[in-house]
Order: C-alpha cells, then structure tokens, then sequence
C-alpha cells in the first residue's frame, strides 16, 4: 500500500487546484444562490479535459487513474461541490456502463462526443425506487429492431443538460432484479422530455430534475451488456460512482476544516484568538483526524480499482466514511464560525448544506452500511 | 414531582396548536423561500396574548406561567421556527426585563404595547466583535444633561428591522469593564438609528436579523433599564429565561420532524414494505422519540423553576443545550428517513434542518451553555 503521489497525479492536482481557485471559488457563493452554471464554466472544462477524465484515450479521454480522478473531484468540490458532482456523474454512473458493457460501434460513435462534454446522465432512481432500485417501475419493451421505453425518473443529476442518460427499466409486467434492462438514450429522441427541476437545500448549482420517457424508441444497439444486465450494470456503476462521492465529500470537508482554522485563527474572545481555546482545538483534531482517516480509506478503494481487483466493499467504507467525516467538519465549521457561520455570506452556510445530500445519494449510509455489512459477514461468517 | 400539565396548560397548548397549524403551517414554506416576516400572524398572536404570555395582565399580558409559555411556543415552532423566534425575543428578551428590571412608569409606557402585540421588541447585545465574549461591548453611552448619548452597531438581532422597542446594552465606562455596561430602552423612531443591513441566512429566513446603528442616538435619561452597573447582570439574567424559550422552540423543530418522520416511514415502501418494518428507520425512530421527551423533560423542569421562583440559570442552560442538539440530531434524522425528498423543499423536514441548526448558536452556543453549566457544577 502506497499512498504517496506520483509526481504526474501531483502536476494533475496542482492544475485543477489553480483552475478550481481562479474559475470556480470566485463564482461559487453566485452559482448556488442563481441555482445554475454558467456555460462559459463548462466550456473551460471541456476545455480541460475534465468531461474526459475517466475515459480511455483511444475515446478522446485523458484515462486518468482512479487516484487522480479522485484527487481532481476532491479539488473541484472544495470551490463548488455543485460542480463537482456534475463531472462526477458524468465521469462515473454516466458514462461507465457505456463505456463497460456498450457495443464497440456505439462507443466509438458516443464516447468521444462524452469526453468532449457532450454530457452523460443517470437515471435509476423513481419516486417509488430509491434505495430499493429493484422496485422501478419504468419499461422497455423489445418492438422489432428497437426497444421501447416508458416511464419517469426522478432526482437525475445533470438532467436538463446532459446529451445522453444511462436508463435502466423493467421487462413489463416483470417485477425481478434480473428483468432489468440498461439503456443508453440521447436526448433527441422523440419521446423523452426534461421535467420539473428540484429546489434543493443544496447543491444548486448543479440541477436535478425528472426525466420522462413516453414512448422513447431507441435502437437495439443502445442495450448496454445483455438483457438482465441491468441491474449489475448500475450496481457496478455505483462502485466506481461511490469513490467519487467520497472524493466529493472529502473536498468539502477539507474546504469546511480550512475555513475554520482560518476563522479561529482571526476571531478572539476572552482576549484570546479562538485557536486558543481547549473546546476549539479539540474540534479541529476531531474535524482532521475523521478527515484524514476517510481521505485514506478512499485513497485504498481507488488503488484497488486500479489494480483491477474487488473494490466493493472499500467504496461503500469511503463513501460512508467520508460523508460522515465531512458532515461533521461542516457542522463544528459551521459551530466554530457562531453566529457567522449561519449567515450566507460565509461560505460555511453552503457547506453545510452542499454536505447534506452526500449521505443520501448514490445509496444512503444506511445502504453502504449494508453493503459493507455483507461482504464482512461473507469473510467472516 | 407532578408531570400533569393543568387543565390551563393544557388549554393554552391546544390553542397555540390550533392557531398554529391553521395560521402558520400553511404558509411557512412560502415565507421561508421569499424570507417573508409573519406581520399579520404576529398581530394575531397579540390578539391571543401570546406576545406577553407571563407578563401581568395589568400590564397586558397574558399573566400565565412559563410552562405555559413552553407549551405555546412549542406548537408555534412545529409549524413555523421563524415565528417561533420572533414570540420568544420579545417574551423573554423585552417583555421579561421590562417587567423584572423596569419602573412602573417604564412598564406602563412600553411593557404594555409589547406585551398586547401592539408593538414589536428585539434585543442588542451581540456586536461584530462580540458574541459568546458578551462583556466586550463597544457601543458606548455618554450621558449629556438628562439624556444618555448611544453610539455603537449590534449585530445578528431578531426583529431588528421590524421592531419598535429595542433593548440596548452599551458600555458606560471601559475602564469598569463588565460593570459599566447599562440597559437601556430605545424606540426605533429615534433620529440616529438605521438598520445597515439584513442578513441572508441558512434557515428561520421568516424571521429578520439586522445588523443595526446607533448613530448619536439620544434616549432620556429615565430611558435606563435597571440600576447602575446592572446592565451585564440584565443581560445575563434575561438569557437565562431566554434560553427556555430556545429549547421550547428547539423542542418545537424537533416535534415536527419527527411526527413527519414517522408519518413518512409508515407509507413510504422500499424493499416490498413500508421503511418502519426495518430494524434501521425503527432504531432511528426510538432515538429521536428519547432523545425528544428528554428534551422536553428538562425544558419544562427548567420552567417548572422559574415557576416556583427559585434558581434555574443551571436548569435553563441544560434544556437549551440538550434541546437545541436533540433538535439538530432529530432534524437530521428526519432528513436520512426522508432520503432523497429529504433534500428537496417540498417537504418540511428540509426546512426543520436548517432552522434547527441556529438553536445551538443564539442566545448563547452549546459552548456557553457548557460554559454556564460547569460554572455552576464546579463552583
């Protein structure tokens, strides 16, 4: 196990780091109070690469590895983490299961256009299918040379922008996890129109809205694996999808731990600056010390990935680990700031809110909890 | 030990539930997303006394007990923290030290109007640079003949900009330290006083928080609120009843979020059942019902006290921690069993979230409060 950095992985780093500073920290409290991202911001991504992190080369990617990856979401999110889940999703659940299980004629026609930023979306998710994917209710039903779906999914990051969305849907009539099919839709497809948008208690730069599909009619071709796959094809997405929140929650976390040394280093009371102070110190070694154990957990579950080895179990630690360890760095932030840090015109505020939906999305703690939870009394049962 | 309420207080509670969800429920979504203060249901809870729930009826109040007041702004708070806030500055932090500290001509003159709703009050003690360091004024009070002269800014102050009635706290005399600082009635109409700014915030955005000036404002000198060198023991006084009414508003949170939790779990389906069949949403369940009634416990004994007129400084500063925390870990809780609709403001609980997340800042941090608690435990 090493964790250092390569010297290319720390250049990676460096790079976004300055762009998140220069691009994104100065516009970051704006885009969350707008609810919206400006294009001109997408565009210098694009530019960047950075819709083309994970993909290979060969597909107009960078191909970075997982670590990296990692390390540029973590950078991202600690200056927008609205930013960050959208080249989360896109570099992960949105594009993965194409570039996975697609067939080699439609990932050389689509891959490229996604790493150019032509962006990819993921829809599992319905209002009566949350943590309980298996309950969706959406259809595909095979006419001829085509497949045609019908249904409405909800809470889909990145919606109203994305060019193509990773759907899974049933079998009619079926109600199995092995009648679940997974489908690539471009978003000119007659039939799929883009819906309500949420008002969110965070992370609103980024948008999540319904997708509805009315008799969407889409080739053959645009199955991804087998039939049945569907299921394991977005389970195995949310794998890889996992590390990358964790990355997520950990950027915010460490935006929330600076941002309080830096308060508790200004601010005095009692004659004394905060920093000072007993209950102050202990919070910022509390904030550091989850901080760091959850950055090294996450680290461990991209090393794993690219060894090509069973992650599984490690990215639902590192995503439970590390949203939990970064909700608490935005709560004691938010605390150590008083008064302050309840106001939005410190960037605390949006933390703590941004923060919030890292233990919900792309399964709740309580599904990491099992996942985890299966796999040790597997080893050890 | 009795834990009945009266008949009264029952009376009182079911009123306030009433009113409360008929007049505020409704509307608290739309007036957190447009930051609307609550006028009309602030004038309407004037009308039913509860804007001076303990204050003497001689002087227009209701004339009940602080249990009362618990159980009142419990309910308010269920439905709308914001106005929850706005009930309890001006009972505990106007109405409550007009009457302890006032003269009668002070009393009749300006605990009436507040105590009737007729008028609103806010409260000014928290500066720029001084928060949980209360004693670090720097507003100062120069006398000038018969009048008091005040300069200086407060910040974070509830009601600021709607209020009529401030009470100001101000530094006489650095050199005295806490011991030179004075109370002191000022009404908003003074020439001198400007509300600088309104603060965009996480949560209770129905209510308003100003940053306010004091530009030369001149009060008559009878303006004074208690004696000489009181101001501290004023301010520290009224927070110590403050912090019943922050628990009850606490407390208030945490009921909403957590019947919305229950209600939720019981017809929300997931895995081919409803999500209170599973061992996780129960265990989450018990937590935050324990964690509630503990809360509630210590917030009406803490009342109970102030009842009986005994010592309840300790008593209070416990029911405003544990409260304020409960309300927190509820509100979170409520936001995991919601799951994704948790996130999204078409559901109260996102709302609880946020609003809950000040108890534990104003009218002293969890951190005074262990400040205020260990003072008296290691006396």
């Amino acid at each position: 196990m090493d964790f250092g950095l390569t010297e290319q992985q720390k250049m990676f780093r460096d790079m976004v780091r300055d762009f998140a500073a220069k691009e994104i920290a100065p516009i970051a409290e704006q885009m969350d109070h707008d609810s919206t991202m400006p294009d001109d911001l997408i565009d210098k991504m694009k530019a960047n690469g950075f819709f083309g992190l994970s993909f290979p080369e060969r597909y107009g990617g960078l191909g970075v590895d997982t670590v990296t990856y990692g390390l540029v979401v973590e950078e991202i999110s600690a200056a927008s983490a609205g930013v960050a889940v959208m080249i989360c999703v896109h570099n992960s659940v949105g594009s993965y299961p194409l570039a996975m299980f697609g067939d080699e004629a439609i990932k050389a026609a689509i891959l490229p256009r996604m790493a150019a930023g032509e962006i990819a979306a993921f829809c599992v998710t319905e209002p009566n299918a949350g943590s309980d994917a298996v309950a969706l209710s959406s259809t595909a039903r095979r006419d001829g040379d085509d497949y045609v779906l019908d249904g409405s999914k909800i809470f889909v990051t990145n919606g109203s922008r994305a060019q193509f969305f990773m759907v899974l849907a049933r079998t009619p009539g079926t109600s199995g996890y092995d009648d679940m099919h997974a489908f690539l839709v471009d978003r000119d497809t007659p039939g799929l129109s883009i819906g309500k948008k949420e008002d969110k208690m965070g992370l609103r730069a980024s948008d999540t809205v319904v997708i509805d599909l009315e008799d969407t009619r889409i080739p053959a071709t645009h199955l991804l694996g087998q039939e049945g796959d569907g299921f394991k094809i977005a389970m195995k997405a949310l794998d890889g999808g996992r590390i990358g929140i964790a990355f997520q929650a950990l950027g915010i976390g460490r935006a929330c731990l600076e941002a309080a040394v830096r308060y508790a280093g200004q601010r005095e009371a009692f004659g004394k600056r905060l920093w000072n102070l007993d209950v102050i110190r202990n919070k910022i070694a509390d904030m550091a010390t989850q901080l760091h154990a959850a950055r090294l957990t996450a680290m461990h579950a991209a090393t794993l990935k690219d060894a090509g080895v069973p992650f599984t179990k490690e990215a639902a630690m590192a995503k439970l680990l590390a949203t939990e360890a970064a909700s608490f760095a935005a709560d004691e932030a938010l605390q150590i700031h008083g008064g302050y840090g309840y106001m939005r015109e410190y960037d605390v505020e949006r933390y703590y809110r941004d923060v919030r939906v890292t233990r919900i999305y792309e399964g709740a703690s309580e599904i990491q909890r099992l996942v985890v939870a299966r796999h040790v009394i597997k080893e050890l049962g | 030990m009795d834990f009945q309420l009266t008949e009264q207080q029952r009376m009182i509670r079911d009123a306030a539930r009433d009113f409360a969800q008929k007049e505020l429920a409704p509307y608290a979504a739309e007036w957190d997303r447009n930051e609307t203060f609550p006028a009309e249901a602030v004038k309407k809870l004037g009308e039913l006394g509860f804007m001076g729930i303990n204050v003497p009826e001689q002087y227009g109040g209701a004339g009940l007990d602080m249990v009362s007041y618990v159980l009142a702004m419990e309910e308010i708070s269920a439905a709308c923290a914001s106005t929850g806030v706005v009930m309890s500055v001006n009972n505990s932090l106007v109405c409550w030290p007009l009457e302890t500290y006032g003269t009668e001509e002070q009393k009749m003159k300006f605990l009436a109007p507040l105590a009737r709703g007729e008028k609103l009050g806010a409260y000014c003690l928290s500066e720029p640079d001084a928060g949980t360091d209360a004693a670090n004024q720097m507003t100062r009070a120069k006398r000038d003949g018969d009048e008091w002269v005040l300069n200086g800014m407060k910040n974070f102050i509830t009601n600021g900009a709607n209020a009529d009635t401030l009470i100001v706290f101000a530094q006489t005399d650095p050199e005295l330290k806490y011991k030179g600082i004075l109370a002191f009635i000022v009404e908003t109409d003074r020439e001198g006083f400007a509300v600088v700014s309104k603060e965009k915030k996480l949560g209770i955005r129905a209510s308003d928080t100003a940053q306010l000036a004091l530009d030369n404002v001149r009060i008559p000198a009878d303006q004074q609120l208690g004696p000489d060198g009181a101001g501290f023991k004023v301010a520290m006084s009224t927070l110590d009843g403050g912090r019943i009414g922050i628990a009850s508003q606490a407390l208030g949170i945490a009921k909403a979020a957590l019947e919305s939790s229950i209600e939720y779990a019981k017809q929300r389906e997931q895995f081919g059942r409803p999500i209170a069949k599973f061992q996780a949403i129960q265990w989450k369940i018990a937590d935050m019902a324990t964690r509630y009634e503990a809360a509630r416990l210590l917030t009406l004994r803490a009342a109970n006290l102030k009842d009986q007129g005994v010592r309840y400084s300790e008593e209070s500063a416990m029911a405003k921690l544990f409260a304020s925390e409960a309300a927190n870990w509820i509100a979170n809780e409520a936001v995991q069993v919601f799951g994704g609709n948790g996130y999204s403001k078409e559901f109260p609980v996102e709302r609880n979230f946020r609003d809950a997340r000040i108890t534990s800042i104003y009218e002293g941090t969890s951190e005074a409060q262990r400040m205020v608690i260990s003072g008296h435990r290691l006396r």
